[in-house]
């Protein structure tokens, strides 16, 4: 079983995240759960949102706290939180920052992915919402979910112009992090 | 058809299934994702039935009796602070023997105002005349809506059932959930076609004053159709499993019983982390098993008696306190076992109040004590599992 942890702020869309890799591994033949960490919804709070996948039915419903993987959508919580809290040394954590890895301080053995998601989501969506510009990172940093399954699980939040925006936002942040 | 879905919506979803004639109720969190999916099923015109938007959790309940005499089947859900002010209501309609059905999204009761997941609300009205269900994941709640129906509808019964949802953890989970097919819908429940209707071509009094004379004789009748109606719960289940193929027991189910010296005794959606725990500790010898309670009311004395009986301790974990006293389920149970035989020590935890989270630490610390009392430490029975001492 893998399980990921979302972090970021109340209206970025990371319990929205989380759902859609539920829905990605789960058109992958896998077993999935995604659920919000239930706190008072306010925007710009921290917010975190829970993921598992799995091949056999997930039964576990506790929180997660020792994480494979960490999104975080919004670098300015490294101040607030500790996102990498639990998080295994084996693992990755993806974060929206154009700032260097190494310039983070993150204390973990980790890999740490660093992805200017709100450029990308500029560019490509002209807002800077970037959950679904880090599913793309998420994806191509991980390979835990296929590209054309997260693809699936985007067109259904998402219709029209605004799926096609956030099909470029993934795809744009999936090349970025497979190189 | 699988797909992964909100916990809320497949809920929804199944509720549609049922064709209920009248839906009534008010949003509250964590319920309001279940009446808001409904509430757009009749605005896309996928669901034929009179939605009434009412403004209070008592008008709710109170027009539902009114629907419901006149034959209809009629769905509600709430949590919390709903509930409560349901109160009267939930005692007339049990009262009056109304067939109703209501999710309960399971959800902590102020104050400290909290909105998120425990049982006191539910369990606060265990002795309201309801039929009780718990479900343990989102594919229970969803099988277990036409189930309470066919429980509730039954000429022998016409009782109101709950069933019961960790608010949250069940309520906005996505995880992959058969959803029900309407044909096997319609060939599982029947319509509602009740003997006895309130019609102004054949005028009838319901709800009559009953005066001493005869008001323990009806109270009676209602006590001997919940006990009744354990035998259909367990029918309903068995009726379902022939027709979708799924079954998650009838009153109570077990797992890892046969030779577990430590049994587990619990309701609702933790019971999912409890089986991951006991496979890591069956693992490691610790012979651990789980009875669910699936039906708290009826409660389900005699088959808690026969599964327990070789257990050499039990831990009653639960989501609710009765204050000034123990928690719920572990007094139920303890009165079920007192007049039997079985003379095991029966210890109660009180866990997952609030929202607070039970991880896999808690589990294992439950059954570390517990397994201690096996072996004749004395501690006490019952205890907060999960309290912070350092914020006393």
């Amino acid at each position: 079983m893998k399980e990921i942890r979302f972090h970021g702020r109340g209206g970025q869309g990371a319990v929205t995240a989380a759902e859609m890799i539920a829905i990605a591994a789960y058109e992958d033949g896998r077993y999935s759960q995604a659920f919000p960490a239930f706190g008072v919804e306010r925007r710009g709070a921290p917010v975190m949102a829970f993921a598992r996948i799995a091949d056999d039915p997930i039964r576990i419903r506790s929180q997660i706290y020792e994480p494979d993987y960490v999104v975080v959508q919004d670098v300015t919580l490294l101040d607030v939180v500790d996102v990498a809290s639990g998080l295994k040394g084996t693992g990755k954590i993806i974060i929206n920052t154009d700032r260097q890895p190494s310039a983070l301080n993150l204390n973990t053995k980790a890999e740490v992915v660093a992805i200017d998601a709100t450029k990308i989501a500029m560019e490509t969506l002209g807002r800077p919402i970037v959950n679904t510009t880090m599913l793309g990172a998420f994806c191509g940093s991980t390979g835990e979910i296929k590209l054309e399954s997260l693809n699936k699980a985007l067109m259904t939040k998402f219709s029209g112009e605004l799926a096609n925006k956030n099909l470029l936002a993934i795809k744009t942040a999936f090349e970025r992090v497979s190189k | 058809m699988m797909k992964v879905i909100e916990g809320s919506h497949a809920v929804a979803h199944a509720v549609m299934c049922c064709r209920p004639d009248v839906i009534s109720a008010y949003p509250i969190t964590p319920q309001t994702h279940i009446v808001e999916h409904l509430s757009q099923l009749v605005a896309d015109g996928k669901l034929n039935t009179e939605f009434l938007t009412v403004d209070s959790e008592f008008s709710a309940l109170s027009s539902l009796v009114g629907a419901s005499v006149v034959g209809a089947r009629c769905y509600s859900s709430t949590t919390s602070q709903g509930l409560a002010l349901m109160w009267e209501v939930l005692y007339n309609s049990s009262g009056l023997r109304l067939p109703l059905v209501m999710t309960v999204a399971n959800r902590a009761l102020g104050a400290p105002l909290n909105i998120w997941n425990d049982q006191q609300d539910s369990v606060g009205a265990r002795d309201s005349g309801w039929i009780q269900l718990y479900a343990e994941n989102v594919q229970e709640a969803v099988d277990m809506t036409p189930q309470a129906y066919k429980i509730a509808e039954d000429p022998d019964i016409l009782l109101p059932v709950m069933v019961c949802m960790d608010g949250f953890i069940l309520t906005h989970v996505y995880e992959p959930v058969y959803l029900l097919e309407q044909d096997k819908v319609d060939s599982y429940l029947p319509p509602y076609r009740p003997a006895v209707v309130l019609d102004t071509a054949n005028p009838k009094t319901f709800g009559a004053f009953v005066d001493p004379s005869k008001f323990t004789e009806y109270r009676y009748m209602q006590w001997d159709a919940q006990i009744r109606a354990k035998q259909k719960i367990v029918d309903a289940a068995l009726d379902f499993q022939k027709i979708f193929g799924r079954y998650y027991g009838g009153l109570i189910d077990t797992y890892h019983a046969e030779d577990a010296e430590i049994m587990i005794v619990t309701m609702g959606s933790v019971i999912g982390t409890i089986r991951d725990c006991i496979d890591s500790m069956r693992a490691e010898g610790i012979k651990v098993g789980l009875t669910k309670i699936r039906s708290y009311r009826p409660f389900p004395a005699e088959a808690l008696q026969k599964a327990l009986k070789d257990a050499s301790v039990i831990a009653v974990i639960e989501k609710d306190t009765t204050v000034g006293n123990q928690s719920a389920l572990l007094t139920d149970l303890k009165a079920a076992l007192y007049n039997s035989k079985l003379r095991m020590p029966v210890l109660g935890f009180t866990a997952g109040l609030g929202g607070r989270d039970i991880t896999v630490t808690d589990i294992r610390k439950m059954v570390e004590i517990s397994s201690r009392a096996k072996d004749g430490v004395a501690e006490s029975d019952y205890q907060f599992l999960d309290l912070k001492k350092e914020l006393l």
